[in-house]
């Protein structure tokens, strides 16, 4: 006898399950158009690798992931491919993605499959290729791919091992009924798994509803080492968390996965996937899928190929079209409900509920939360769904996420027991796809605001270097200057500036040298110029002349560029403050001349009457 | 074909909360029947005035505040409101201190601070609070003797026409100390055998009261089996009151004995129907029991030290305070995680 523990929380739904466990699974047959999505399960997307027109068989793989994870697409059946184009698929949103059309053509004729009877005498890599080949990914859930689970971190060691046969959710039977006409292909697909990941102990886990599956099961087991678990009915059992608690009593750390606690959990329906692609060479092209609901005459288990459309499988279960009120695809605890039966069967479809208006009324609307804690006593991973609900409606979410949000598995526990008919799950759905986007939008903010402190560093830095050559240049300019000056004085006043003359007497000379010039100039025009350099001057003297004249041309060019400003006014032209500025500059050019001018007839004048006066 | 869109679950429990509060007043039936049967008609009168009262006045203000009237009416809670205080007002208060006491709890306690689910305290034990401090002799001298109804309790007609007469004090052959008021008033000067010779206590532990808690206690012991309310607070409420008799009060000639504090009084009710009120009480299973334990040691501190004789209204209105604090300290151990996560975002780890 296996020791369980318990885990906290937990309900009792109304089972509905006998609705569908009557029959034994039928076989859906092949419907006239096979819609395959690229993608059926979380990762990255397959990519066709068949033509628009090409005739493919059975088995043939139609799509595969090249980069990244995911495994590839199969033809269910022989036929010829019709389209490659969006179509709804299976999704809470009623999205479009993109699918290949099959039209099959009734020949289901198969490629050449290559089983291998001797798994054991392979490499372990070569077989967990082969179930990536075979297009496995994971059948009770989100649809993870197998051979990307079956292989842990390498510093993880796989101890528990467990099938999960569970199935807790009310309505779905398709495990229930797999368990009981398949447990030898489940123990030789747990086999399979046992030997690549080399566990020391093996469970499979049913709940207590389904005793036929149990026999089933033990009959197949007798003799081996697997455990058969019988488990107490209580949702969510077969949620992966609980499961796993009710085996070992031990808890997957909050974020982590399974495998850090030694532990792994696969469902029954791999476990027949690996099988057949192991032992019969056949990729995963159907599955098991529960048709159910009391708006079908004849509900029970269909073997479906993948890609089935839902309404051609609601036909054979028999749908009562003015029957039907909700359709749900999943149980009526985590599914979702579909706008359209047009959409396929995927690799993760186990259920399809079609309900009747009594059998699954319309909510009640939403009263006040009277903290009744119900919620809190029935949640399994022991939240405060009263706290998150007020935090999630307030907007809270900083605080939402401290109370573990992330944490919810989505059960669907709260919302099921709220006496005050509150869709809990809903709301933390909606925080916390809320707190995603703005995690997206922080890391964007992040980066953006990383972006620009390191170009402002840059533009410093650049400003610098730029201040620094400027720096540079400006004393090798400055050094140029004093050696040409100093090799200058030393070639023409060698001794001169060592006998400093007093302030008077320079200035007097200076002005004697400028009338000098003055007369000269006037006395012979043309020869002035040439003459001027050869003056010794170690300052520069005030020259009426130059400076009438360079005011002459400052005056000239002030009005060119005033007669221009006045134009580009008149066209309104886009260079107006440029000329404008050039107005001004050129303006105070012409008013620096006018007084420098002014100056030095000044200082003219004055030397002048000095002179007359001395 | 228009197929519903719902989010999941697409199952629901029956249960809904009008349900709930309907099976909180069956559940109190059996203690209104023993009331009735030990002090006469005074609690069953005065359980239809407040009900109907509360209603009134829930109707009227959700009028005022714009709220869809007869949705709310049909959740059940304002029924609980004058339910409660039906049953613990004395038998003979005036109708017009019963009125105050259901208008102030669904006025003031409950509708001005948002409505239902959002009073942050127990609005029947405010509106008995509020009664209690401003007619002081109305709330004191109105308690029914202990009298069979078919033997010494006055009839359904006098019953009425005392309540109704609206005099603060009801005729005084009728009425009679409550036990817990007996004792505490007595004990000073008396000793445990003197004390327990007035009638009040009859030949049990407190002549009716024992039958009524007792009741009190079997209706709420079908609110736990009902999963309708969990054993955490009147457990930890009955054990706190008991622990602090038993430590401080084990002299009967100074202090009430533990079987007056369990049996006498308001507290079987108080465990049950009232500290357990979900809007206003400790939501964690940690909190709940820090919650209940508080308001027993509080009952007891009040009751022994205290001026009044009972005191199940103000423990429960102080615990009321307390209660955010607690939730804020008590969150439960999420799975997967080492340890709770307390206090506010950013300032604990876990």
């Amino acid at each position: 006898m296996t020791q369980l523990w318990d885990f906290s929380g937990g309900i009792h739904p109304a089972e509905n399950k006998h609705i569908s466990t009557t029959q034994p699974i039928k076989k859906a047959g092949v419907p006239p158009l096979l819609v395959l999505p690229l993608q059926q399960h979380i990762g990255e997307p397959a990519e066709p690798c068949v033509a628009i027109g090409e005739r493919v068989l059975k088995g043939q793989k139609v799509a595969d992931v090249t980069g990244g994870m995911g495994v590839p697409v199969h033809a269910p059946t022989s036929g010829t491919i019709e389209s490659i184009s969006l179509q709804p698929v299976p999704h809470p949103s009623g999205m479009s993605d993109w699918c290949i059309t099959l039209r099959p053509d009734g020949q289901d004729e198969w490629i050449t499959l290559s089983p291998i009877a001797s798994y054991r005498e392979q490499d372990r890599e070569t077989v967990l290729d082969l179930i990536r080949e075979a297009g496995i990914s994971g059948m009770g859930g989100a649809g993870f791919p197998t051979n990307i689970k079956l292989r842990p971190p390498k510093d993880r060691k796989v101890n528990t091992l467990i099938l999960n046969g569970a199935e807790c959710e009310p309505y779905i039977t398709a495990d229930d009924m797999a368990m009981r006409e398949k447990a030898d292909e489940i123990l030789a697909g747990l086999r399979i798994m046992a030997w690549i990941l080399r566990p020391e102990r093996c469970v499979i886990a049913v709940e207590d509803n389904k005793p036929e599956a149990i026999a089933a099961l033990k009959k197949a087991a007798d003799g081996t080492q697997t455990e058969i678990a019988v488990i107490p009915t209580k949702y969510p059992s077969g949620g992966e968390k609980q499961l796993i608690q009710i085996l070992t009593g031990m808890e997957v750390p909050s974020g982590g996965i399974p495998a850090d606690i030694g532990v792994m959990c696969q469902n029954v329906g791999t476990a027949i996937a690996v099988s057949a692609a192991i032992f019969r060479g056949e990729p995963l092209i159907s599955r098991i899928t529960t048709v159910t609901g009391q708006a079908v005459t004849n509900p029970g288990n269909f073997e479906v190929l993948i890609g089935t459309p839902i309404d051609y499988l609601l036909s054979r279960g028999g749908l009562d079209e003015n029957a039907l009120h909700r359709l749900v695809l999943g149980g009526p605890m985590m599914g979702y409900t579909l706008e359209t039966p047009a959409v396929p069967v995927v690799k993760t479809t186990n259920c399809v509920i079609a309900a009747t208006e009594k059998e699954l009324p319309d909510p009640a609307p939403e009263q006040p939360c009277i903290r009744c804690g119900a919620c809190a006593e029935a949640c399994p991973m022991e939240l405060l769904p009263q706290q998150l609900f007020w935090y999630s409606k307030a907007g809270e979410l900083d605080k939402a996420e401290h109370l573990n949000l992330f944490d919810c598995i989505e059960c669907g526990i709260c919302s099921y027991v709220c006496p005050s008919s509150i869709p809990l799950v809903q709301y933390y759905r909606a925080a916390k796809g809320e707190i995603r986007v703005q995690q997206a939008e922080q890391l964007k903010a992040d980066r953006a605001r990383e972006r620009f402190e390191a170009r402002q560093a840059r533009l410093e830095r650049e400003q610098q270097e730029k201040e620094q050559r400027r720096k540079e240049r400006a004393k090798a300019a400055a050094e140029a200057q004093a050696r040409k000056q100093a090799e200058a004085e030393q070639a023409e006043t060698p001794d001169g500036p060592a006998q400093p003359a007093s302030e008077r007497a320079a200035k007097a000379a200076q002005v004697q040298e400028a009338l000098a010039r003055k007369k000269a100039k006037a006395g012979q025009p043309e020869t002035a110029p040439s003459k001027a350099p050869e003056e010794p001057a170690s300052e520069p003297a005030p020259d009426i002349e130059a400076l009438e004249k360079q005011l002459s041309q400052a005056i000239a060019k002030l009005n060119t560029m005033q007669s221009m400003l006045d134009d580009a006014k008149a066209e309104n032209a886009d260079n107006v403050d440029k000329l404008e500025r050039a107005v001004t500059k050129n303006h105070d050019r012409v008013k620096r001349a006018e007084e420098a001018l002014a100056e030095a007839q000044r200082t003219v004048n004055a030397t002048e009457a000095q002179t007359t006066d001395s | 074909m228009a197929l519903a869109q719902q989010s999941s679950p697409h199952a629901r429990n029956a249960r809904s909360t009008s349900q709930v509060m309907l099976w909180v007043i069956l559940a109190a039936l059996p203690g209104l029947l023993a009331q009735t049967l030990f002090f006469g008609w005074g609690n069953l009168i005065n359980v239809v005035w407040c009900i109907s009262v509360a209603l009134a006045a829930e109707a009227v203000i959700l009028k005022l505040r714009k709220r869809p009237v007869v949705f709310f009416l049909k959740d059940n809670t304002a029924a609980v409101t004058g339910l409660l205080l039906g049953l613990s007002l004395p038998q003979f208060a005036p109708w017009w201190v019963s009125a105050v006491a259901v208008i102030a709890a669904i006025v003031m306690a409950k509708q001005l601070y948002g409505g239902l689910g959002a009073n942050p305290f127990n609005p029947a034990m405010v509106g008995y609070a509020l009664v209690l401090i401003s007619f002081p002799v109305a709330m004191t001298t109105n308690w029914a003797q202990p009298g069979l109804l078919w033997e010494t309790a006055p009839g359904f007609g006098e019953t009425l026409g005392m309540i109704a007469s609206g005099q603060q004090t009801a005729v005084d052959a009728f009425t009679m100390a409550t036990p817990l008021d007996e004792y505490k008033h007595k004990i000073a000067s008396h000793t445990a055998t003197e004390v327990l010779a007035h009638p009040t206590f009859g030949e049990g532990i407190a002549r009716g009261w024992e039958w009524v808690n007792a009741a009190f206690l079997t209706g709420g012991l079908i609110l736990i089996g009902l999963k309708i309310i969990t054993w955490h607070i009147p457990v930890s409420m009955l054990a706190g009151l008991a622990l602090m008799s038993l430590a401080f009060g084990s002299n009967a000639d100074q202090y009430a004995p533990l079987s007056l504090h369990l049996l006498a009084g308001g507290t079987m009710l108080g465990a049950f129907f009232i500290a357990t009120d979900p809007v206003s009480s400790a939501s964690s299973h940690h909190g709940k029991l820090i919650y209940g334990a508080c308001i027993g040691i509080l009952i007891y501190l009040i009751r022994t030290w205290g001026a009044y004789p009972d005191a199940v209204a103000f423990s429960v209105l102080l615990m009321n305070f307390a209660v955010p604090f607690i939730d804020h300290y008590t969150p439960p151990r999420t799975y997967g995680h080492h340890k709770p996560r307390r206090g506010v975002p950013g300032k604990s780890q876990g």
